[in-house]
C-alpha cells in the first residue's frame, strides 16, 4: 500500500514534467521508510529533496503535493483497522456498494470506496480533461451502480407511495454519488493529467505555423520559446577549449617540466580554441514576415547566454539598429514598437543593404553568421547583389530565411533566386521548431 | 558531549540544535536534507544565490561534527591532478637519483640482461606506491578515519569532464588509482556541493544528488543570523536593519545585498553607535550593502521611503 502511494505520486510527477529516474524512486521509497508518513511537512520537506531538482520542479513537486496526499489516505505501518470494521459492516459481497453507502453514509467509507473504485477504473491513466465524465461513469460501474438502479426500478414497479418515495431517494444518492465521483476524477485529472496536457498542447503549437497563430498562443507561444532556448543553451554551452590530444605542444611541455631538469612527466597538447559564436540579423519587418521575425528575434535574444554577441537590423524601406529598443524586460512591446515604426514603408532590399555597408559594415567579420529573414519582394527595386556578394565574402556562414515556400521563390517581385548562390542555406521557415532547427545548425558550427 | 561525529546525527531536531551551537541558523529544510544526505549516504547538491550561507553550511557542519573539511574549489580547467591525487614526481626523480648507486650494487649480482632485468621488476613498486602520491581534496576526504565534511564548492564552474571524474567518488566513496588500484573510504565522507547555476548540471550528477535549494532568508531567520554573529546589537535596531536589507532585495538591482552583507552592515552600524535607523546613516554607509556604482544610484530615490518603513514598523 504505502509503495503504491509513492509509486502514484511519483507517476504523477512525471506526467508534471519533473523527471523522475528509476535510481530517485528507489531513493525516494528509502527516505519514507527513514521518515515516515506520519508528519506531512517532513514528508512534503523529504520528498522535495529528492524529487524535484530545480526551482522549476520544486514548483511542480509542491503543487502535486497539496492535490495528491490532500486526498490519500494516511497509510498507516499497522494494517488500517477502520477499513476492516467498514468492510464488515457490510453484507460482504463488496464493501464499496452504492446502497450500502448511501444507507450507512459514512464520511469516510465513502471516501474509502471512492479511493477504491478509483484505482479499479485506472483513474491513474487519465489525460484529458473530457474524460473526467467517462472515468466518474467507470466508477459508478465499479461501486455497482446497477444493483442501485435495480432497486430503484424494483421500488417504482411496486407503485405504492413508500416505493415510490424510496426511489426517488434512491434517485438523489445516485446523484450525489454521480458529482462525487465526478469531483474525484477531476482531482485525478489535475494531478496526473494537467501536465500532459499542457505538454500535448506545446507540442501542439510548435508544429503551428507563425502566421497562422492566434493571438490567445502568443503567451504560451513565450513559455516555448524559453524552454527551446534553454534547450539550445544546454547544448551549446559545453566549454570553448577543445584538446588536440594527437599532437605535442612542445613549447609547453618544456616550459612545463623545466622543474624536472627537463624530463617531460607532464605531456601538453596543442589545443584548439573555439571562436564564440555572433550572429547578426538582419531582418525584413513588413507585412507578413513580421510574424515570423518577432518569434525568430524572441528566441534569439533568449540565447544571449549561448551568444554573447548578437546584433539585430529591421528594415523595410530604411535599416536600423534594433539591438537597444530589444535589450528591455517588455520583449512584446518592444518589438510592437519596432514594427509600428520601421515596418510602415515599401520594402526596398537594396536601400537596406546599402544602409548595412554605410553604417554597419563593420559588425561582419569572419566569426560572423548572418542571418536575414525575410521574402526578398524588393518591389522591383535594384537588389544590390553586389553588397550582398560582399557581405557573404565577409562573414564565416549566411543563411537567408523565408516565409515563403519554394515554389513561390522567384515569381513576382521575389528576388530569392538571385541571393540564393550567396548562401549557404536558404529556408523555407513556418514553425518554431523549424527555428529551433535552423539556430542549431548555425551554432554546430562553432565547435 | 559523549557522542562525537556523525552519531550525532541522530534526529533532524538534533541537526538544527547542533548547527545552532555552532551559529549557524538552519531550517527545517537545510536539516532534513543533512539527515538524508547522512542516512541515505548521499551527497547535497546546494543551489542558490550567492551570499545565502551555502559555503558556510559546509563548514558548520564539519564545526559541529568535529571533524575535518576538506574543500574543493572548482574552477574552469580543473583536472583530476588537482581534484584527486598527483604522483611526486619531484620527489621520484630525486629519489632515483640517490639510490642510482644503490641499484647499481644491486644489479652487480646479475651476469646477464635479463638477470638484471628481473631483479629490477621486484622493485617496481617502489616509486609508484602511496609514498609518493600527492592525495588532493577529493582523495584527503576518503582517507579520514572520523569522516569527514568534502565540499566540493562552485562546482557549475568546472567543465563537463570533470563532473564525469565526480560520479566515482559521489556514488561509490570511492577513488580509483591506476597503478595503486581503488581506494574507498572507510567512512564515507558528507559530501556538499555548491552551485551558483552559472551553468545546468548534467543529470547524471543531479540523479546522484539530493536536492536543496537555499533562498534569501525570511526576516525573522536573518534577525536570527545576525544576532548570533552580531550579539551586541540591540533589538530595535537589528528588527530596522534586517527590514531595510529586506526591502532593498526587492528593488530592481544588480546585486541584491547578501546575508554576509548585513551582518557586516550591522557591525558598521555598531562602531558608528547607531541605535536606530536614519536616513542619513543609511545613505553614509550604503557602500556596505551594494557594492556596484549604478545600484546605489538605483537605490537613491527609495532610501527614504524604506528607511522610514523600517523605522515606524517597530
Amino acid at each position: 500500500m504505502a509503495e503504491q502511494v509513492l509509486t502514484d505520486f511519483i507517476r504523477a510527477l512525471r506526467s508534471a514534467d519533473v523527471r523522475v529516474s528509476t535510481g530517485e524512486a528507489i531513493d525516494a521509497a528509502e527516505a519514507v521508510k527513514l521518515i515516515g508518513y506520519a508528519d506531512r511537512q517532513r514528508l512534503l520537506d523529504t520528498l522535495r529533496c529528492v524529487l524535484a531538482k530545480s526551482p522549476t520542479e520544486k514548483e511542480a513537486h509542491d503543487r502535486l503535493f497539496d492535490l495528491y496526499f490532500s486526498r490519500q489516505p494516511v497509510p498507516q505501518s499497522e494494517p488500517p483497522a477502520q477499513e476492516d470494521s467498514s468492510e464488515s459492516s457490510s453484507e460482504g459481497e463488496g464493501p464499496g456498494d452504492l446502497l450500502d453507502l448511501l444507507e450507512n453514509g459514512d464520511e469516510t467509507a465513502i471516501a474509502m470506496a471512492m479511493e477504491r473504485a478509483g484505482q479499479e477504473a485506472g483513474l491513474q491513466e487519465i489525460r484529458f480533461s473530457t474524460q473526467v465524465s467517462y472515468y466518474a461513469q467507470q466508477m459508478m460501474k465499479s461501486l455497482g451502480i446497477e444493483r442501485l438502479e435495480g432497486e430503484m426500478m424494483q421500488a417504482f414497479r411496486e407503485r405504492t407511495e413508500d416505493g415510490q418515495a424510496y426511489a426517488e431517494e434512491l434517485i438523489e444518492g445516485r446523484k450525489e454519488m454521480f458529482s462525487r465521483a465526478r469531483e474525484h476524477a477531476k482531482q485525478a485529472f489535475e494531478t496526473y493529467g494537467a501536465g500532459a496536457t499542457l505538454a500535448f498542447r506545446e507540442d501542439v503549437l510548435a508544429e503551428t505555423a507563425l502566421t497562422a497563430l492566434d493571438v490567445r498562443d502568443l503567451g504560451r507561444m513565450q513559455v516555448l520559446v524559453q524552454k527551446i532556448a534553454k534547450r539550445l543553451a544546454v547544448k551549446h554551452s559545453r566549454r570553448r577549449r577543445k584538446k588536440n590530444r594527437g599532437q605535442l605542444d612542445v613549447r609547453k611541455t618544456l616550459r612545463a617540466n623545466a622543474g624536472f631538469d627537463g624530463v617531460p612527466f607532464d605531456l601538453a597538447w596543442k589545443q584548439t580554441k573555439r571562436d564564440r559564436a555572433k550572429i547578426v540579423a538582419v531582418c525584413d519587418v513588413s507585412g507578413s514576415v513580421a510574424r515570423v521575425v518577432r518569434f525568430f528575434l524572441m528566441l534569439l535574444y533568449s540565447l544571449n547566454e549561448v551568444v554573447p554577441d548578437i546584433e539585430s537590423f529591421a528594415f523595410s524601406g530604411r535599416l536600423e539598429d534594433v539591438g537597444d529598443t530589444l535589450a528591455t524586460d517588455d520583449f512584446a512591446a518592444a518589438m510592437d514598437k519596432i514594427i509600428n515604426s520601421i515596418g510602415m514603408s515599401s520594402t526596398d532590399y537594396g536601400q537596406s543593404l546599402s544602409d548595412l555597408k554605410m553604417n554597419h559594415w563593420n559588425t561582419l567579420d569572419r566569426r560572423t553568421t548572418l542571418i536575414v529573414l525575410g521574402d526578398g519582394r524588393s518591389n522591383y527595386g535594384d537588389p544590390r547583389l553586389d553588397l550582398f556578394r560582399e557581405a557573404a565574402g565577409r562573414v564565416k556562414r549566411v543563411i537567408w530565411l523565408t516565409p515563403e515556400g519554394e515554389s513561390l521563390w522567384g515569381s513576382g517581385d521575389s528576388e530569392l533566386p538571385r541571393y540564393r548562390p550567396h548562401c549557404h542555406t536558404m529556408k523555407q521557415v513556418t514553425t518554431i521548431k523549424d527555428l529551433e532547427r535552423i539556430l542549431d545548425e548555425a551554432l554546430s558550427r562553432y565547435q | 558531549m559523549t557522542k562525537t561525529g556523525y552519531e550525532t546525527l541522530t534526529s533532524i531536531d538534533a541537526i538544527t540544535a547542533g548547527l545552532a551551537s555552532v551559529g549557524y541558523i538552519s531550517t527545517r529544510e537545510i536539516s532534513t536534507a543533512i539527515y538524508l544526505a547522512h542516512n541515505l549516504r548521499k551527497p547535497i547538491l546546494i543551489e542558490g544565490p550567492a551570499g545565502v550561507g551555502k559555503t558556510d553550511l559546509a563548514a558548520s557542519m564539519a564545526r559541529y561534527l568535529d571533524i575535518s573539511l576538506n574543500r574543493l574549489q572548482c574552477y574552469e580547467g580543473l583536472d583530476e591532478g588537482k581534484a584527486l591525487y598527483e604522483w611526486k614526481y619531484g620527489k621520484q626523480l630525486l629519489y632515483t637519483q640517490l639510490l642510482k648507486e644503490k641499484l647499481g650494487e644491486v644489479m652487480d649480482g646479475a651476469g646477464t640482461l635479463n638477470a638484471a632485468f628481473d631483479k629490477l621488476t621486484s622493485f617496481e613498486d617502489l616509486f609508484y606506491s602511496e609514498t609518493f602520491l600527492e592525495p588532493r581534496p577529493l582523495l584527503t576526504a576518503m582517507q579520514q578515519d572520523k569522516g569527514s565534511v568534502l565540499l566540493i564548492d562552485e562546482i557549475d564552474k568546472s567543465d563537463e569532464e570533470f563532473e564525469a571524474y565526480l560520479l566515482e567518488v559521489l556514488s561509490d566513496y570511492q577513488v580509483t588509482v591506476p597503478e595503486i588500484g581503488t581506494i574507498r573510504a572507510q567512512v564515507p565522507p558528507l559530501v556538499i556541493l555548491t552551485s551558483n547555476n552559472i551553468r545546468e548540471l548534467g543529470d547524471a550528477l543531479k540523479r546522484r544528488c539530493l536536492h536543496l535549494h537555499i533562498d534569501f532568508p525570511e526576516a525573522e531567520r536573518e534577525q536570527a543570523i545576525v544576532r548570533a554573529r552580531v550579539p551586541d546589537v540591540s533589538d530595535a535596531l537589528l528588527k530596522q536593519l534586517v527590514d531595510f536589507v529586506q526591502g532593498l532585495r526587492d528593488l530592481d538591482i544588480r546585486k541584491r545585498p547578501s546575508i554576509s552583507e548585513t551582518v557586516d552592515w550591522a557591525r558598521t552600524l555598531l562602531l558608528m553607535h547607531a541605535t536606530e535607523l536614519d536616513e542619513e546613516m543609511v545613505r553614509s554607509t550604503l557602500n556596505v550593502l551594494l557594492k556596484h556604482e549604478s545600484d546605489i544610484q538605483a537605490v537613491d530615490k527609495d532610501v527614504r521611503t524604506l528607511a522610514r518603513a523600517a523605522a515606524t514598523a517597530t
